[in-house]
């Protein structure tokens, strides 16, 4: 497929707010955020099995030292986001609520790095060494799903790979980590861009980009073409930086139901990743920060930080000023698919690409009513679901009717719920049907 | 006339020839049914509940009149339909143990703090899935009434947004075990009158942050009755597979501090006390 100079590429269905957050962050340059005394590290960072802990209570770490290592293939060693010594490893309330094992690091104040990793030459090491040094760094997808970057980058050797994508969509609303990162480092960018692709053997590679992020565009494509990596602007559309979307965006191709994407030959990597992984090879710094958005309507000055792994999310809140008004909803994430927290004293994880307050006033306390059979739920689905059908289903109980009807390819980006005009929650029912039938298929 | 008469005969032979074929079919291609299974299905409830492990009533009589279980097996029939079952059959009417159904949690709106303002669908495994729940807790009754609907028998009761079985009702078909997210619906011995109305395994002082009738694991109600009850963490819990089963005065002798080992009894009235305390 060539890549016209105007053109645009899409795909079908999604949403786009009238309003959408962005222009309250995305002029704001990234600061780094000061070192706090405590960090607290939840062991589970990744998809997949939680890493094992190899340290204990009372243990002096340095910066960006192991903490836990691997366990299994899928699984992402994690480290330590400043030296210090290690505090109490309970069982907390996690981002989604339910109590997961984490640990306390008390810092020393003194912030200093531990035995780096020896730094590689990316164009001439071998792609087993560049590897070996993605799975060493502890780097996962961190645009929200937390998929460990080394299992995409080692596709089984009988999927032949074609096309690497760098997914610098950032779809969601308020959003600007992403943009932040392209326009301030587009060098870093690039490199982990060709980083992955001499990984894969890939020629071919692509870095999407939504067309309201016009400057990083721009400086994106000042270098593109030396690392032999082209730029796609991609039309504004929530969930264009969804994987399936994005791959059909840009290559026409679509992923069988239930299929991952190296099935069609392409493999996703998140901008943030890519830049992580350009940090691991070429300094052998391992993951424990990333640039976080500060947003909504509710902080007093939104922004965007190089925080650590580990922050609570009460910290930046207060960096950003604290609430100008009364907030009624924090999200870790994006508007659309992140988290509703229970508490401030959530820490960020290294998928936590945003922080966003809500002023109370503006959260609607809706009563949803029965469907009305408009269709405008099935119109925008991306994954070309029907979604009423899929709600009504699992609020019924019928979870095989919802099987039937592939409530397992729904993705959660909850267009259809933003678009429903009875207001009724309908990716809240999908999520408790697909709940219900893993219990189910446990039996 | 003769058009009349022609319509008439020819309905006539449709009809003759029709109900032969009819007659044939249901001569050579009768499907053998068992009179008995009829019979028993129709004594049994019919509330196709599943509680005998069966798929409904229909199921069970088929299974009863086989042989492979006793007329005892459902657990919602009384005495009196289980004998006529045997007598029926004319065979052992068999003893099952019966069981009821108790939710392990005393956390209701007057004793437990919510965390966070939960506006979501009506439902406890949907309102789990989103910050683990508004409540505190992280062990405790949702209070979304999923089990109550759940119960075919309408014995289990929202009071103060917490599940109470009502035991008279209840048959112990176990529906209610299935559909709780949190796990705290057992099935005890129907003669288990005193049990410990807390599940969480969580620290005492953890506990007393957000619920005022958590257990807090100190051990007396052990103590108040040696060997019949079980600690998990900084929880107890009756011993139901002991020979015998605490008596309603272990109540009294143990002087639970937290107050959430209660009678069956107890537990209902405490609940509705604190429901009407509320209104007032």
């Amino acid at each position: 497929m060539s890549f016209g100079k105007f053109k645009v590429f899409s795909f079908s269905g999604g949403i786009h707010p009238r309003f959408d957050g962005k222009n309250l962050a995305a002029s704001e340059a990234v600061k780094p955020a000061p070192l706090l005394e405590k960090y607290v590290l939840y062991l589970s960072q990744n998809v997949g099995k939680m890493p094992k802990l190899i340290v204990k209570t009372g243990d002096e770490v340095k910066k960006g030292q192991l903490v836990a290592g691997a366990d299994g293939f899928v699984s992402a060693n994690l480290h330590a986001p400043t030296s210090g010594k290690i505090g109490a490893v309970k069982n907390i309330p996690g981002a989604n609520g339910t109590l997961t094992p984490a640990l306390e690091i008390i810092a020393d104040g003194k912030d200093e790095w531990g035995e780096l990793l020896p730094a590689l030459d990316w164009r001439t090491a071998d792609p087993k060494v560049l590897l070996e040094r993605v799975r060493a760094c502890g780097i996962v997808g961190m645009g929200g799903a937390a998929f460990p970057s080394h299992v995409k980058l080692s596709p089984p050797p009988e999927k032949k790979i074609d096309t690497l994508i760098i997914n610098g969509a950032e779809c969601e609303p308020y959003l600007c980590a992403d943009h932040r990162l392209m326009l301030e480092n587009p060098e870093k960018v690039l490199i982990g861009t060709a980083i992955c692709g001499r990984i894969l053997g890939v020629k071919n590679m692509l870095i999407g980009v939504e067309s309201n992020k016009k400057d990083a565009i721009a400086k994106l494509n000042e270098k593109a073409a030396e690392y032999g990596i082209k730029v796609v602007k991609l039309r504004v559309r929530y969930p264009q930086g969804a994987e399936k979307q994005l791959i059909y965006a840009l290559t026409g191709r679509k992923v069988p139901a239930g299929g991952l994407p190296m099935e069609t030959g392409c493999v996703v990597q998140n901008a943030g990743s890519a830049a992580a992984i350009a940090d691991a090879v070429c300094e052998g710094k391992p993951l424990i920060e990333r640039i976080t958005t500060v947003s909504g309507e509710a902080v007093a000055h939104p922004g965007n930080y190089l925080v650590r792994i580990g922050t609570p999310v009460a910290k930046l809140i207060e960096w950003a000023g604290g609430e100008k008004c009364k907030t009624g909803k924090i999200v870790l994430g994006g508007p659309m698919m992140g988290f509703a927290l229970h508490s401030p004293e959530v820490a960020l994880s290294k998928n936590s690409s945003g922080v966003l307050l809500f002023p109370l006033k503006g959260i609607c306390q809706y009563t949803s009513a029965g469907c009305l059979r408009c269709g405008k739920c099935v119109k925008v689905c991306p994954m070309n679901l029907i979604p009423s059908i899929l709600a009504s289903a699992v609020e019924s109980g019928k979870y095989d009717l919802a099987a039937q009807n592939h409530i397992a390819d729904c993705m959660e980006c909850g267009s259809c719920a933003y678009v429903c005009p009875a207001e009724r929650p309908l990716v809240q029912h999908i999520r408790r049907g697909k709940a219900e039938l893993r219990k189910n298929k446990g039996k | 006339m003769s058009m009349v008469l022609t319509a008439v005969i020819l309905m006539a032979v449709f009809g003759a020839v029709l109900g032969a074929v009819i007659g044939i079919f249901a001569r050579y291609f009768r499907v053998e049914s068992d009179a008995r299974v009829e019979l028993v299905t129709e004594l049994l409830p019919n509330a196709n509940c599943g509680g005998c492990g069966k798929a409904g009533c229909a199921d069970f009589a088929k299974a009863v009149v086989a042989g492979e279980l006793p007329p005892g097996g459902c657990p919602v029939s009384s005495r009196e339909t289980v004998s006529a079952i045997a007598r029926a059959l004319g065979i052992e009417a068999g003893e099952v143990e019966s069981k009821v159904a108790v939710v392990l949690c005393s956390g209701d709106d007057a004793s437990t703090r919510e965390k966070v303002l939960y506006n979501g669908v009506n439902d406890c495994v949907s309102a789990s899935l989103v910050a683990g729940g508004p409540k505190n807790c992280a062990y405790g009754c949702l209070g979304f009434s999923s089990c109550a609907r759940a119960c075919p028998f309408g014995a289990i009761e929202m009071v103060n947004s917490l599940a109470v079985v009502h035991s008279e009702l209840c048959v112990g078909c176990g529906k209610c075990v299935d559909v709780c997210p949190r796990h705290l619906i057992k099935l005890v011995p129907a003669n288990a009158e005193v049990n410990v109305y807390c599940s969480s395994p969580a620290k005492g002082v953890e506990k007393k942050a957000y619920c005022a009738s958590g257990c807090i694991g100190c051990r007396k109600c052990g103590k108040a009755a040696e060997g019949k009850f079980v600690f998990n963490g900084f929880c107890a819990s009756v011993d139901y597979n002991a020979a015998e089963l605490p008596g309603s005065d272990v109540v009294e002798k143990s002087n639970c501090p937290s107050g959430c080992l209660r009678t069956r009894q107890g537990h209902l009235e405490k609940e509705y006390a604190e429901r009407d305390g509320v209104t007032k």
